[in-house]
């Protein structure tokens, strides 16, 4: 078989074109996560996924629209523990994740125990991804890219710093639940990508790859896209070529990605210092 | 009519877990003038200024500033604020100089608030008179610790605010940078009549640089002109000899001379 007919095959193309919206997503929301430390967040509303799958399940609806509501409701309890009871985000996100798992636990074995459905689920199956979901990742990504547009000084402002942010008058409230709403969402949808168990992969390691040579906030979020999608492309390939499960490629080609930055940056860094 | 009361506080108070933070402060600071805010280690001098600003709400009094209450003004872009640095900001932070300083604008401009032809005069304004321009591409975290105040205080300035409030913000200023910035703050102060708070711990510099003391140990302790301060002999055995003597000393090395009202104003 021809290399490039690989990309003939009607469910590759989807794979791609929806990997590549929700790599988009997860790496310009990440790089607003990972610079206020909040990376794990992502972490933390996949695990709330998990126990969404199950209700899911458990009732006989869609997964992926029953970890929707459920999720976003979490974020926005989230952001409550950090601000009512005065946690940390780490703590915070911490008790809702283990809320999230535990609950999943519970349901599934309810239900008869854990079964193939919640397992794929768990580690991803995005060369299994519907029209529906690839149009969803689309359209997400889309609003997104709006919502960034309209709300770009703001975030960039209160990712830098919150306090005088709030001191020049924006509604620092309202703009992290846009952020953490927007980050609910991308994670239900990037669960079919890469499974519940490597989400945070794909917040974290191309907006902290960016972070290694970028000069600049933009540069940053465009370098951080760029990551997302060539690890999503190569990854894909990689798991249809080798035979291998897509959303691990995905992430050990980011993790490529990530030390070949590391390293480079660090040479650059000793060859400035050596001058 | 042209309001010349910048701050006015009514027995401003906070309180956390019944314990208090800050109380009964009471004071008015007018257009142009210069405080001083001075105090021990845990002194409510950050909380004050929180209430201010109306990052905290107060749980006795009121704050009302440019003549409105805190709780109804909008009118941020007035304010130039300049919080404590190393406890905000994230040093390794990917935006530029210029990225930073701009920042400075947001309360100006209403959504989905573009940046303007004058905004970018403003910042390099801001950026000319902070003296940072040959930096204004370097990326924040690649600046010594001088060069990021300075980009900071820019970034409170570039909106050409008329009431800047400056937290501990000579701690990372080397002697020369401390002597250029207190000449900008100077010229800004007398020369364009904002008006500025500053908290320190810098107590015979602020001597020299401020129009008006305020010292604050959770209650108000004095409030007032240097003249009063120096003269006062509740203050001498509050502060002992020695460090009324060195603020008063420098004050009349080089201080403004401002001969305001005493003791509980």
């Amino acid at each position: 078989m021809d290399f490039l007919d690989l990309f003939s095959h009607g469910f590759i193309q989807r794979a791609l074109v929806a990997g590549c919206f929700i790599a988009v997503l997860c790496s310009v929301l990440g790089t607003f996560l990972v610079l206020r430390r909040l990376s794990l967040i992502g972490d933390g509303l996949a695990h709330v996924t998990f126990g969404g799958v199950a209700v899911g399940l458990l009732f006989g609806a869609y997964p992926f629209y029953m970890a929707i509501p459920i999720v976003m409701a979490s974020a926005l309890g989230i952001l409550k523990l950090i601000d009512k009871a005065r946690l940390y985000g780490d703590a915070a996100i911490g008790i809702v994740s283990s809320l999230g798992i535990a609950g999943g636990i519970l349901i599934a074995s309810a239900a008869g125990g854990f079964n193939i459905d919640l397992f794929s689920y768990l580690f991803g199956n995005i060369l299994a991804i519907s029209r529906v979901e690839v149009w969803t990742s689309v359209l997400l990504c889309f609003c997104l890219i709006v919502v960034i547009a309209l709300y770009y000084h703001e975030l960039l402002a209160i990712t830098f710093d919150e306090e005088s942010a709030k001191a020049s008058g924006i509604k620092t409230t309202r703009i992290n639940r846009i952020l953490v709403l927007l980050t609910a969402l991308t994670v239900v949808l990037a669960m079919k990508v890469v499974g519940i168990m490597l989400v945070s992969a794909l917040l974290i390691i191309p907006p902290v790859t960016a972070l290694q040579f970028a000069r600049g906030f933009k540069t940053t979020i465009i370098i951080s896209c760029l990551t997302g999608i060539v690890a999503v492309m190569a990854g894909v390939t990689i798991s249809f070529v080798l035979d291998l499960p897509a959303g691990a490629s995905i992430v050990i080609v980011s993790f490529g990605i990530f030390l070949v930055s590391f390293l480079g940056a660090r040479l650059r860094i000793k060859g400035i210092s050596r001058r | 009519m042209q309001i010349t009361d910048v701050i006015t506080t009514d027995r401003l108070g906070f309180r956390f877990n019944s314990i208090d933070i800050v109380s009964d402060v009471t004071f008015t600071l007018k257009r142009g003038e210069f405080l001083g805010i001075v105090g021990p280690n845990g002194s409510g001098k950050t909380t004050l200024i929180r209430l201010l600003l109306g990052l905290l709400k107060p749980t006795d009094g009121s704050v009302t500033l440019f003549g409105q209450s805190a709780a109804l003004f909008n009118e941020w872009q007035k304010i130039g604020y300049l919080p404590q640095k190393m406890a905000t900001f994230n040093p390794h932070f990917p935006a530029t100089v210029r990225e930073v300083v701009g920042m400075g604008l947001l309360a100006r401009k209403t959504f989905p608030r573009r940046t303007s032809r004058g905004d970018r005069e403003s910042i390099d304004a801001a950026l000319a008179l902070m003296d940072i321009n040959s930096i204004k591409d370097k990326l924040i975290g690649e600046l010594s610790g001088g060069q990021q105040q300075r980009t900071l205080i820019a970034k409170a300035l570039v909106a050409g605010p008329e009431l800047l409030i400056l937290d501990e913000p000579t701690t990372a200023l080397d002697p020369e940078g401390r002597e250029r910035f207190f000449a900008t703050l100077k010229n800004i102060n007398t020369g364009k009549a904002v008006t500025i708070i500053m908290i320190t711990h810098d107590i015979g510099t602020i001597g020299q640089h401020a129009s008006r003391l305020l010292y604050l140990d959770k209650n108000l302790i004095f409030y007032g002109g240097f003249d009063d301060f120096c003269l006062s002999k509740d203050m001498t055995n509050y502060f002992g000899e020695h460090s009324q003597h060195l603020i008063c000393h420098r004050h009349e090395a080089g201080g403004p001379g401002f001969k305001g009202p005493g003791i509980g104003q």
